[in-house]
C-alpha cells in the first residue's frame, strides 16, 4: 500500500482532548500539507505532547478525528507506523544496551537492513559511541539517539517532541542541519514541537502558536508578525528619573512599560523616525542613556503579548 | 524465529550478563543459601536445653540434685550461677542441659527473652515445670529432662534409635527442590513485573508500540527469556547441590521439564496480568513482595507447610508456588512420574492462561 499523494500528511477535525480537570486540546481542526515542515510553539501545559500524541496513535481523542495521510488510526495501524518516525519529549532507553544494539532492536521491527543503522548512526554523529550504554550517554546524546531511532525507517512524517530541549547551542546546529537535509529531499512531513522561537523560524516555514490547548495564531513567520502589527521596540535605562508622560507625548509611540528593573520599554511605530526624538526629548530633560537597545518586534516578543507569558517559562 | 523476537530476546539475556547484581541474586544467592541451610542442618545434630530452676526454702527436689551434682558449675555474663551437663549420645548426637538458678521474675524475663524454653520450680516432693505447651521445643525439654531423671538416659531402655541418613530424606533433599521452585518464581515475577513497567516508567514500552513491532512478540520475548533463564538457574543450582549434597532425581525427566514449563507459564501470566495497569516500578515492587513474601512463607519451601491449622492447608495447596515445589519435590524424592504430578500439569497451565488472557485484554500499552 502507498501513500495517496493528494491526502494531507496530517488533517484534524474538531479535535478535543479532555483529561479529569483539564481540557489538554479544546477543538482543533486545521490540516497540514505533505513535505511541509511546521513548529508547534506553545508554553509549558499548552497540550502540545497531547496533540502530537494523539497524531501519533499514542493517544486518543475525546472527540473529534484525525487523519494521517487520509487515514484513520483505527484499522490502519500496522501502515501508518512504517510511515511515521517519532521521538517522543521524554523516553529512556533500556539502560545497559549499547547505542548499536538498541538501533539494530528498532531496525529489526522495521526489518531494515544493517547499512541503515550504520548510515543512521553517523547522520546522528554518534559513531564513537556506538558501543557505548544507553546509561552512559549525556543527555544531549541521548536525545540524538532518540532522533536516530525515529530516522531509523525514513519516515514520511516525523514528529519530534521538543527534540533539542537541553542541548547546547552546537548539538542543536547539528540536529538541526540533519533536518535541513530531510526538508531538501521534500519526501518528508516534519511537525516539531519546540520552545525556542529561533528553531521555529530557522526550520519551518509554518508556525503554530498554542495556549491553553487552542491555536491562538498560525501561519509563515512574517505573516505573524504583519498579522499581528505590534510595531517596534525601543529599550533604554536612563541616568536619571525619566519623565514618562512627556515620552508618551511622542507622536509614533504607542505605549510605554517598565520591562525589568530601571529598563523602559517603548512600543513604537517606526524606530527609525521616533528613535531622534526620543533622543531630543531625553537630552531635553538632561538624562543620558546607560543602555540602549532597538530592535524588530520578535516571535517571542508577540507571543509575550498573546499569552501573557514567555516561550520559556 | 524472527529478526525481531531475536533482538527482543537478547534484551533480557544481555541485562542478565551485564547487570552484576542479577548474576548475584538469582545465580550465587540461591546456592549460598542451599550451602547455608544445607550445612547447618546437615551437621552432628546438637541440641541446647535450657531451664531456669526457681528454689524453695524446703529444700531441693530429689532427682534434679543428683543430675545437678554431677554437673558442671558455671558462673555466666549475667553472674547467675549455671550447671551444665553434656550427653554424648551416638544415634541422638550431643545435647547439652543448662540450669540456671535464679527468682522467679527474672526466670520470666529469660523466658520472654528466649534465654530458657522452661522454669522448673522445685521443692523435696515435686518439680512443677513451667513452660509453654505450644512450643515443641519446650515439650521436648520436658521430656527428656523427665526422662534423664528416671533412667539416667535420654531414651528408655528396649528402644533403638536409627538416624536416617540416607539421600532422599534428608533435610536439603527437601530444600533443594523448593528452592528451585522459589528461584523461578522470583526470577520470573521481578523479571517480568518489574521489567515490563519498568519499561512503561520509562515511556520506552509506548515507543515500541510506535513502531510495526508486533505486540505479541513482545510479551513472547520476555517469557522465552525467563523461561530459559529460570532454566538456566534450576540448573545451576541442580549441579551444585548434586555435587556437593550429591542429590538425585529420583522421578521422570520429561514431567520434572514439564512441571518447569507450566510453573514458568503460571508465573509468567500471573506477571502480565498484575503488572498490566501499573505505571510505576514502586508500586510494582510493592506488588511482587505482596504476592512473593506470603508464598514464600506458605508454600512450604523452608519447612513444611503441614505444621499449618488444618483448614488452611487447603488454601496453600493450590497456591502456584505450593503445587510447583510439592510436584518438583515429589519428582526429585518421591520417583514421581507424570501421573503423580497431573494436578499441578492441569491448574499451573491453566491458571497461566487465564492470567494470561486477562491481563492482555487489560494490558495498557501507552
Ligand atoms: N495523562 C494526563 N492526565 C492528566 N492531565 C494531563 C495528562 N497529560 C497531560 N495532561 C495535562 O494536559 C495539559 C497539556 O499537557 P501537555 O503535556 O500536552 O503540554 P505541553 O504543551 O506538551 O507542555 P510542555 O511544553 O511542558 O511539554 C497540561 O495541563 C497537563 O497537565
Ligand atoms: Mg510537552
Amino acid at each position: 500500500m502507498d501513500i495517496d499523494s493528494s491526502a494531507p500528511a496530517i488533517a484534524l477535525h474538531s479535535v478535543i482532548k479532555k483529561f479529569k480537570e483539564v481540557t489538554a486540546v479544546n477543538d482543533l481542526s486545521f490540516t497540514i500539507g505533505q513535505g511541509e515542515f511546521v513548529a508547534l510553539l506553545g508554553p509549558n501545559g499548552a497540550g502540545k505532547t497531547t496533540l502530537v500524541e494523539m497524531i501519533e496513535g499514542l493517544q486518543f481523542p475525546t472527540s473529534g478525528e484525525i487523519f494521517v495521510f487520509g487515514k484513520n488510526w483505527k484499522g490502519h495501524q500496522h501502515f501508518l507506523h512504517r510511515q511515521l518516525g517519532i521521538s517522543l519529549q521524554e523516553t529512556r532507553f533500556i539502560d545497559k544496551l549499547t547505542v548499536y544494539e538498541t538501533l539494530n532492536l528498532f531496525a529489526s521491527f522495521y526489518n531494515l537492513p544493517v547499512e541503515r543503522i550504520n548510515q543512521v548512526m553517523s547522520m546522528v554523529g554518534l559513531d564513537e559511541k556506538r558501543k557505548t550504554y544507553t546509561v552512559n550517554l549525556s543527555g544531549g546524546q541521548r536525545q540524538r539517539l532518540a532522533l536516530g531511532v525515529g530516522l531509523l525507517n525514513n519516515p514520511r512524517l516525523l514528529l519530534l517532541d521538543e527534540p533539542t530541549t537541553g542541548l547546547d547551542p552546537t548539538s542543536r546546529r547539528e540536529i538541526w542541519n540533519i533536518l535541513m537535509d530531510l526538508k531538501k529531499n521534500e519526501r518528508t512531513t516534519l511537525i516539531l514541537t519546540t520552545h525556542y522561537m529561533e528553531e521555529a523560524s530557522f526550520l519551518c516555514e509554518r508556525i503554530i502558536i498554542m495556549d491553553h490547548g487552542k491555536v491562538i495564531a498560525k501561519g509563515t513567520l512574517d505573516e505573524l508578525l504583519a498579522h499581528h502589527n505590534k510595531g517596534e521596540i525601543i529599550e533604554f535605562i536612563a541616568g536619571c528619573t525619566v519623565n514618562t508622560d512627556q515620552l508618551a507625548a511622542i507622536p509614533g509611540v504607542r505605549s510605554i512599560h517598565r520591562a525589568s528593573g530601571d529598563k523602559l520599554r517603548l512600543i513604537v511605530d517606526n524606530i527609525i523616525t521616533v528613535l531622534p526624538l526620543v533622543m531630543q526629548e531625553m537630552d531635553k530633560q538632561m538624562c543620558g542613556f546607560m543602555s540602549l537597545e532597538c530592535r524588530k518586534f520578535t516571535l517571542d516578543d508577540l507571543f509575550v503579548s498573546l499569552t501573557g507569558r514567555t516561550l520559556n517559562d | 524465529m524472527s529478526r525481531s523476537l531475536i533482538q527482543l530476546s537478547l534484551i533480557h539475556f544481555r541485562e542478565f550478563v551485564r547487570e552484576p547484581g542479577i548474576l548475584f541474586w538469582s545465580i550465587f544467592f540461591p546456592m549460598l543459601m542451599a550451602w547455608v541451610l544445607g550445612i547447618a542442618f546437615s551437621s552432628k545434630p546438637e541440641t541446647l536445653e535450657s531451664f531456669a530452676v526457681v528454689k524453695n526454702s524446703e529444700g531441693p527436689y530429689f532427682g534434679l540434685k543428683t543430675l545437678i551434682d554431677s554437673s558442671k558449675l558455671k558462673i555466666n555474663r549475667a553472674h547467675q550461677v549455671e550447671y551444665v551437663k553434656v550427653f554424648e549420645d551416638s544415634k541422638l548426637g550431643r545435647t547439652t542441659f543448662r540450669f540456671t538458678y535464679t527468682s522467679w521474675d527474672s526466670a520470666l524475663i529469660m523466658l520472654k527473652r528466649g534465654q530458657i524454653q522452661l522454669i522448673l520450680k522445685e521443692s523435696p516432693s515435686r518439680l512443677e515445670y513451667h513452660f509453654d505447651p505450644r512450643s515443641s521445643e519446650a515439650k521436648l525439654g520436658y521430656i527428656y529432662l523427665s526422662s534423664l531423671m528416671k533412667n539416667g538416659k535420654l531414651h528408655e531402655a528396649g528402644e533403638d534409635i536409627m538416624p536416617l541418613t540416607r539421600i532422599g530424606t534428608r533435610y536439603i533433599d527437601f530444600l533443594v527442590p523448593g528452592l528451585i521452585a522459589l528461584g523461578m518464581m522470583n526470577s520470573i515475577f521481578w523479571g517480568m513485573c518489574y521489567g515490563l513497567v519498568e519499561m512503561r516508567m520509562k515511556k520506552l514500552l509506548r515507543r515500541m508500540v510506535a513502531t510495526p513491532m508486533k505486540k505479541s512478540e513482545f510479551l513472547l520475548s520476555h517469557f522465552i527469556a525467563r523461561l530459559s533463564l529460570s532454566l538456566l538457574e534450576g540448573l545451576i543450582l541442580l549441579t551444585f547441590s548434586w555435587f556437593y549434597f550429591h542429590i538425585t532425581i529420583q522421578g521422570s525427566i520429561a514431567a520434572l521439564l514439564l512441571v518447569f514449563f507450566a510453573g514458568d507459564f503460571a508465573f509468567a501470566g500471573i506477571s502480565i496480568l498484575v503488572s498490566s495497569r501499573v505505571s510505576n516500578t514502586r508500586v510494582a515492587t510493592a506488588i511482587v513482595n505482596a504476592m512473593t513474601m506470603p508464598m514464600m512463607v506458605l508454600s512450604g519451601v523452608f519447612f513444611s507447610y503441614h505444621n499449618f491449622p488444618d483448614f488452611v492447608i487447603p488454601f496453600i495447596k493450590v497456591l502456584p508456588l505450593t503445587l510447583l515445589a510439592d510436584s518438583l519435590r515429589s519428582i526429585f524424592i518421591e520417583g514421581a512420574g507424570f501421573h503423580e504430578v497431573m494436578g499441578a500439569l492441569i491448574i499451573l497451565p491453566l491458571l497461566g492462561t487465564i492470567t494470561f488472557t486477562l491481563g492482555l485484554k487489560w494490558y495498557k500499552w501507552y
